[in-house]
């Protein structure tokens, strides 16, 4: 374990730095996408503070992963859910941790399938070391410097709260 | 030739004789028990201490393939194989191809079985021509080319007037007919028996009526003609029910079940293992007790092997389009010495189910070890567990439900006419 | 052999073959992940790529127009490659070349083999005899099983009348004698718990100790469907009316035949399914199957997620998916 940052804090910053890019950008009206599990509860809040007019969108990644073939489907997965209709829009897509970059490639896939939006702006509460693709965040809460055996967890719904574990030994 | 076999136990029901001593063989016949008899000079001699030296096996039904399907087996094959399993007499199926109805089938198969030499093959000959049900075989030509019997095989017949007048001419000459029970509607499209597990599996049943309903009109058939009749391959409770009532009244009926029958039901077919399809079908536990019960009692008086060898291909497709059967011959013995421990024969009857009885059925002279008859002998380690598996038979049919059981009792030897056909002695 | 041909050595299914002898656990994960799979169709790209790169053939010994194109079109939205092969029955349906057509199809490299057949265990033996990479989909064998439809079934009950199948009376209603898909309807219902099964049907339709298979035989139409929940119709094939099963599909009509007179036996939020292709008149009154109650084109589209769910449960064998870093 290690110190915990404030998660209200940051949230709240990165809400401010979305709100200016997506001014910066022109942006007036786009819709949020939250990553299932950890990125849905982080999108809830950003969706709050920022306001938005279109319903949160929901996605689980489970059928776009790259390691289906090693570690099959899980049965638990969740309905992916946007309600509202990707074609020529601005999404904002919402993730808690970004580290080989895998995940958010899924995500892509997966909205590429409802429809082709106009952009994505990508958001995640951590951005840690470790990119195994060539993706970046356009706002990160925090930064963090990991070794490779250690992981970073986001719990939640009610209380959200950063963890790191390190699996060595 | 003269042969001795030294020390062994001679086991003989039909002559009551259980006791340890030398068998002296001279001619191809038993010539002495106990002291040699006068001019005997040892040419060959047989250690059988710690064995069983038993009367050579008769089988009733035996498929041996040939005419016809000599990709399944062939008369020197498969009496190979019956000589590994202590069997030297046994009758060959009418259902070849071409059918036993004709002499020069019968002189065929005779001929093959004397080049082979490996047992006595005694055809059965077919009730009707072609078994197509239709009219009566020559019965009597068919009887002096060697036939010792006639049956219609497996096919059901369903003109009840031809049994009849088959039934008739067969009792005006004194020739045993053996009938396979089968109702040939109710049984048409089978292929298990019809109960919990062709629900389960939804393959298509064949109802125990069908064989008793056939049992029934058969049973008065032959009190009607007289005829010397036996039922072959009994499988339900019921079927054997209508028998023992029958033989109660002094009708001259008898019956047999096949070996498989008395261990396995319904539900070794499993997840559809075709080893299991066999025809009549394995019924329930019920019927299998009934069964036992009927053989423990005499009502069913001999086991036969029903030995139907298969390429691997006969088995190797969805269960309704396998071909039924058991390659059966080298299981008879130690599946009827297992009755015994089983509890549901005494030693002696198990071992007569298999020689003396049989062979009386059809009014041989086999099936002992009486001084001057044949010497078709076959010596047992009774103590000796092997495994059945596809190396260990010398059939060319590999396909037994009983791969992978342990059985005890292991043929070491067999003889036929005094010479020996089969050893293996370790 | 092991005990379950099906499973691999962690329970995990690696055919499916039969609703029988499969735990609860399986039947929910199977209807959960179809849930997940059905909202594949809000997509405008109505295709996940899990299955990319994996070749499924379609093995069809008996020809079923809709029951392959529910496969292929399950396949393909799991953006497998499908190969369809119609083996009409004669000569090559003979266990030989069987066997050797699939082990030429194994030299291809196929993953998965979807098998109908007309003969009850024709799926056990293709599994029995694939190569240990190959999963093997049983698309109904003989009158044995159709576990997919009978799953899909299950997914339709329960997306109407809620998990709770201990709550449910249910009544399956023709021809079960010759019905594989009543056999696995049987099975799944019995296995998810459901509070009372009923077969009604005349006794030539009904199997012999049907009772071992966990259902209250009715013969009378009206007091078997005394306030069921749902009403399952069997088809009943034209062939049954030679054969002397039932004198006339007019009398047949009469006595099982379901109009909405004989629906008002049921209870009033009672639905009506049908696995297909109806024979109207002769089982269903046309009120009946395009009325309120009738769920049967919901299980016809029903069908595409569940076959989806069961064809990557078979192919994404391995260790629990552990949640790992993103």
């Amino acid at each position: 374990m290690t110190t915990q940052p404030d998660i209200e804090h940051l949230l709240g910053a990165m809400a401010t730095r979305l709100r200016e890019l997506l001014a910066a950008r022109g942006i007036g009206d786009p819709c949020m996408v939250g990553i299932h599990t950890g990125g849905v509860w982080v999108a809830q809040r950003l969706h709050e503070l920022l306001g938005l007019g279109e319903p949160l969108g929901t996605l689980d990644i489970s059928f776009y992963r790259d390691d289906f073939s090693r570690i099959g489907v899980h049965p638990q997965v969740k309905p992916s859910n946007l309600p509202f209709d990707v074609e020529g829009r601005h999404i904002v897509l919402v993730d808690d941790v970004l580290y080989t970059g895998r995940t958010i490639r899924a995500a892509l896939n997966e909205i590429f399938d409802y429809g082709r939006p106009a952009s994505v702006t990508l958001a995640v509460l951590v951005e840690r070391g470790g990119r195994e693709l060539p993706i970046q965040a356009d706002v990160a809460g925090v930064q963090m410097q990991l070794e490779a055996d250690q992981q970073v967890k986001l719990s939640g719904p009610d209380h959200l709260a950063l963890t790191v574990q390190s699996h060595a030994g | 030739m003269h042969t001795v076999i030294r020390n062994g136990r001679l086991i003989d029901p039909a002559n009551r004789r259980d006791e340890t001593a030398d068998i002296y063989i001279a001619a191809g016949r038993i010539a002495a028990i106990g002291a040699a008899p006068a001019g005997f000079s040892v040419q060959k001699e047989i250690e059988a201490r710690g064995r069983w030296v038993l009367p050579g096996l008769v089988d009733l039904r035996a498929h041996l393939r040939e005419p016809g399907q000599k990709h399944k087996g062939s008369i020197a094959s498969e009496t190979r194989a019956a000589a590994a399993g202590g069997i030297t007499t046994l009758c060959c199926a009418p259902d070849t191809s071409p059918v036993i109805d004709t002499v020069a089938v019968v002189e065929l198969i005779r001929r093959r079985a004397s080049d082979a030499g490996m047992a006595h093959v005694l055809p059965l000959a077919a009730l009707t021509p072609g078994l197509a049900g239709e009219q009566i075989s020559e019965m009597h030509a068919l009887q002096q080319a060697g036939c010792v019997a006639v049956s219609n095989g497996k096919t059901p017949m369903a003109n009840t007037l031809v049994l009849r007048r088959a039934m008739e001419y067969a009792a005006g000459l004194d020739i045993p007919v053996l009938l396979y029970a089968e109702d040939p509607w109710l049984g048409a499209s089978g292929c298990v028996h019809e109960g919990v597990v062709s629900t389960r599996l939804g393959l298509p049943g064949i109802p125990a009526c069908a064989e008793v309903i056939a049992v029934g009109r058969d049973l008065l058939l032959i009190e009607q003609t007289g005829v010397r009749a036996h039922f072959s391959q009994l499988s339900s409770a019921r079927a054997v029910e209508l028998v023992a009532a029958a033989q109660q009244r002094g009708v001259p009926v008898t019956a047999d079940v096949s070996a498989h029958q008395l261990y396995l039901t319904e539900m070794d077919v499993g997840q559809f293992n075709s080893l299991c399809h066999v025809r009549p079908p394995l019924r329930s536990q019920r019927d299998r007790d009934g069964l036992r019960a009927a053989l423990s009692e005499g009502v069913i008086s001999a086991v036969c092997s029903d030995h139907q060898p298969h390429d691997t291909d006969a088995k190797l497709a969805p269960f309704p389009a396998t071909e039924p059967g058991i390659s059966a011959l080298e299981t008879l013995l130690p599946l009827a010495l297992r009755l015994v421990e089983e509890n549901v024969l005494p030693l002696h009857e198990a071992i007569g189910r298999v020689t003396w009885q049989p062979a009386n059925i059809l009014g041989l002279s086999a099936g002992t070890l009486s001084l001057g008859t044949r010497a078709d002998i076959c010596i047992v380690d009774p103590e000796r567990y092997w495994t059945v598996s596809a190396k260990n038979l010398v059939s060319r049919g590999k396909n037994t439900p009983f791969t992978g059981w342990e059985l005890k009792g292991k043929v070491t030897h067999t003889l036929l006419d005094g010479k020996l056909v089969y050893e293996n002695a370790h | 052999m092991p005990a379950n041909l099906q499973l691999d050595a962690n329970g995990n299914l690696r055919h499916f073959l039969t609703v029988e002898g499969l735990k609860r656990q399986t039947l929910t994960d199977i209807l959960d992940l179809a849930e997940s799979f059905a909202t594949v169709d809000a997509q405008s790209v109505k295709k996940v790529p899990l299955l990319r790169g994996k070749t499924i053939a379609n093995l069809f010994f008996e020809s079923s127009t809709r029951t392959r194109t529910t496969f292929e079109l399950a396949a393909k939205r799991l953006s497998a490659d499908v190969l369809n092969i119609n083996i009409q029955t004669s000569a090559t349906s003979k266990g030989e070349s069987l066997l050797d057509m699939l082990h030429n199809l194994e030299a291809m490299h196929c993953d998965m083999f979807v098998v109908r057949h007309a003969d009850s265990g024709a799926a056990h033996f293709i599994a029995r005899h694939v190569a240990p990479h190959v999963s093997v989909v049983n698309a109904g064998d003989g009158r044995h099983a159709h576990p997919t439809q009978g799953m899909l079934d299950m997914f339709t009950i329960r997306r109407h009348k809620g998990p709770d199948f201990g709550a449910l009376r249910v009544a399956i209603v023709g021809d079960i004698m010759h019905s594989r898909v009543a056999r696995s309807q049987i099975h799944a219902l019995n296995i998810l718990g459901v509070g009372e099964l009923r077969a009604i049907a005349p006794k030539t339709l009904v199997p012999p100790e049907a009772s071992a298979l966990g259902v209250h035989v009715f013969h009378d139409m009206a007091r078997g469907l005394k306030d069921v929940d749902v009403v399952i119709m069997l088809r009943l094939q034209r062939e049954r009316m030679q054969g002397a099963l039932i004198p006339s599909g007019s009398e047949f009509y009469q006595l099982y035949g379901l109009d909405t007179d004989m629906l008002a036996h049921a209870k009033p939020d009672a639905i009506v399914m049908h696995p297909g292709p109806i024979n109207r008149g002769i089982e269903i009154d046309s009120a009946v199957a395009d009325g309120e109650q009738s769920v049967i084109l919901e299980q016809v589209s029903n069908g595409i997620a569940v076959r989806m769910a069961v064809m990557s449960m078979c192919l994404g064998r391995g260790p629990e998916a552990a949640g790992e870093g993103s």
